[in-house]
């Protein structure tokens, strides 16, 4: 077979797209669109490379700065949200035994994420908008370096995306809660409250013998506590957006709004803490989640320490609305006591959870040895080795003492940004993709039950 | 005061070593996994252990740098100190306002960079002739953006803008505008 037969038809003709059901071929749309965006982010990735080496003849440097904006954001939104989706979309009805609330709410929200990535990407390849993604006020509304009806044109494009975004979250929820037809009713606020983790007393603090079951698996609860912090986040970049919106209306218009409106300061607690939902929230929650995920499936064991497990991932949902000051240790008008307590001890809590998901997924492999050294096992262990490296780097970097000599040097987006993201989040996923075919081995799954 | 270069090396060191050794344990762990031998699973107390030591671990990194790196102490007590010098900088269209053309300061003094913005967010570091950083902080439109510090080495420094403000930005350069002498 050629190659071009085998990208079209699979492996010795194996891709059968008319035998796909809607789930799967939902699914696949999400993981293949966001690998291709993975690709464009990493092109984008090396043209910076080349150019900061030698500039690179017809590309000026507010063409680099446009790329440099659309980078990160192609990459978490394009690339890391749709692989992401498309999996968890795929996979918490699967594990809950019943149909997801809407495949048409999941097919919108594939169109929405994928169209507004690509709406935001060409409105900064065509108008070179790049306040890059900090935002920082009053820089996004700077329209002597920027154009507002570009600027406009890009906050629409991540406003659809968090619209697409917000889309998941609600289908990922009304799966947790509802009762199919057939089914035996259960209390769908109990299921939220025990996916959220709201009930984790319940199987904590009480005597073992009065302790009740967990309504959900332990790789639901991961995707559903994630999902807590991108609902979170979608609604202040959404309200970001609109602030910003404002401003390019108005100028566009022929207004010129006072700049000076917006606290630059409180403005830049607001958009970390809302951003940091990301870096800091779901990507470790959902990673640890699907890590555990693996470990069993690999396995075929249940996991060590899973109440520990889901106690650590509802500590880190808590921890992740709590560390965004660690963003601003170089702001020397934030408050010290933000600094050390957010900033520095807090913060060192991600070490502690991370380290504990770290260990438990170690354990588990290890109790099932000898195992084969199967593709999913090599990327998990690369997935692993990322977060060891990139977790303890940004540790480092949340420290008073260090971040004056460190920040925004290439310390933090190597060894912590790109590390993470390059090696931790893909290889995690990637090691996932590998079980793509989930409704054709049930079996895999029997141990994932509640 | 200790050149911030000790500090950045000593850094470097111990997260190169570590990087190394959580590389060559998942190696080692990728090998054994592969063949037969006790599967044994950790032990509760060794389990509680490790916890325990992760708690230690992140909570004491940040209380031994905020003992031992000396600008700490200073920059969370600069309120209550009187420096020796105050340099007043404004930032504004993309450019440095000094009060001089030159800076000039000594080693071991206590100098405090006052730095006011007029427009964006701006950064303000001070580097070395090898492009090394010796340190910074943002600067933040409508707030005070005040970084005391204590140069330990004599020479020539430059100044530049730490933090993105569009495409001007990276044009905010001043070299070899700061001489720290004896």
């Amino acid at each position: 077979m050629t190659y071009k037969e085998t990208l079209i038809n699979g492996t010795k003709g194996l891709f059968k797209p008319d035998g796909l059901t809607p789930m799967q071929k939902m699914a696949l749309r999400f993981v293949v669109v966001g690998v291709l965006f993975y690709g464009l982010t990493a092109i984008e990735g090396m043209i910076m490379r080349m150019y900061q080496i030698e500039p690179i003849a017809g590309m000026n440097s507010k063409h680099f700065f446009a790329i440099m904006t659309a980078h990160p954001l192609v990459g978490i939104f394009g690339s890391s949200y749709l692989t992401v989706f498309g999996a968890f979309l795929f996979l918490v009805p699967f594990l809950m035994k019943k149909p997801l609330w809407s495949i048409k709410l999941g097919n919108w929200s594939f169109i929405l994420i994928t169209f507004g990535t690509l709406t935001f990407w060409f409105s900064g390849f065509i108008t070179h908008y790049a306040p890059l993604y900090t935002l920082y006020w009053p820089l996004p509304a700077d329209f002597t370096q920027f154009n507002p009806v570009g600027g406009a044109i890009f906050i629409l494009g991540i406003a659809i995306v968090m619209v697409g975004t917000i889309f998941f979250v609600i289908n990922i929820f009304k799966t947790i809660a509802y009762t199919p037809e057939g089914h035996e009713k259960v209390s769908g606020r109990a299921m939220l409250a025990s996916a959220t983790g709201f009930s984790w007393k319940e199987s904590i603090f009480r005597r073992k013998s009065k302790r009740r079951d967990n309504l959900v698996s332990l790789p639901v609860a991961a995707v559903a506590r994630g999902t807590v912090d991108t609902l979170l986040n979608a609604g202040i970049i959404t309200f970001t957006g609109v602030l910003i919106l404002v401003y390019m209306v108005a100028a566009i218009f022929g207004y010129n709004l006072q700049d000076t409106a917006v606290d630059a300061l409180l403005y830049k607690n607001w958009f970390w803490w809302g951003l940091d939902l990301i870096a800091d929230g779901l990507v470790l929650i959902f990673v640890a989640g699907t890590w555990y995920l693996l470990a069993q499936l690999i396995t075929g064991k249940d996991l060590y320490m899973a109440r520990i497990a889901r106690l650590a991932l509802w500590v880190e949902l808590v921890v992740s609305w709590t560390v965004w000051s660690h963003h601003l240790l170089a702001d020397q008008a934030q408050p010290a006591i933000l600094k050390i307590v957010s900033g520095e001890f807090v913060t060192a809590f991600e070490l502690i959870t991370q380290g504990l998901a770290f260990f438990i997924v170690l354990v588990t492999l290890w109790s099932a040895r000898p195992l084969k050294m199967t593709n999913p096992l090599k990327f998990l262990l690369g997935g692993l080795l990322g977060f060891g490296l990139a977790v303890p780097a940004g540790i480092i970097q949340a420290d008073i003492g260090l971040n004056r000599i460190l920040h925004n040097t290439q310390w933090i987006i190597g060894p912590h940004v790109h590390v993470a993201i390059l090696v931790g989040l893909v290889m995690t996923l990637y090691s996932a993709v590998y079980y793509l075919d989930w409704q054709f081995r049930p079996e895999l799954f029997k141990r994932i039950s509640v | 005061m200790v050149d911030s270069t000790i500090v950045l090396n000593g850094q470097t060191i111990a997260y190169s070593i570590y990087a190394v050794v959580i590389i060559l344990l998942i190696a080692w762990f990728g090998y054994k996994i592969t063949k037969t031998g006790k599967a044994g699973v950790l032990k509760t107390r060794l389990f509680t252990a490790l916890v325990i030591f992760l708690i230690v671990l992140g909570v004491s990194l940040h209380i031994t740098t905020n003992l031992t790196i000396p600008w700490v102490s200073i920059d969370l007590n600069r309120d209550n100190i009187t420096p020796d010098e105050v340099i007043n900088i404004s930032v504004a269209n993309h450019k440095f306002i000094l009060p001089e053309e030159k800076l000039s300061v000594k080693a071991g003094e206590i100098v405090l960079f006052d730095v006011t913005s007029e427009d964006l967010t701006y950064g303000f570091g001070v580097f070395r002739q090898n492009g090394s950083m010796v340190c910074q902080m943002q600067v933040v439109p409508g707030h005070r953006n005040d970084l005391m510090w204590e140069f330990e080495t004599p020479g020539i420094y430059t100044i530049r803008s730490t933090e993105y403000s569009g495409p001007k930005g990276h044009q905010m350069i001043l070299p070899d505008v700061l001489e720290v002498t004896e």
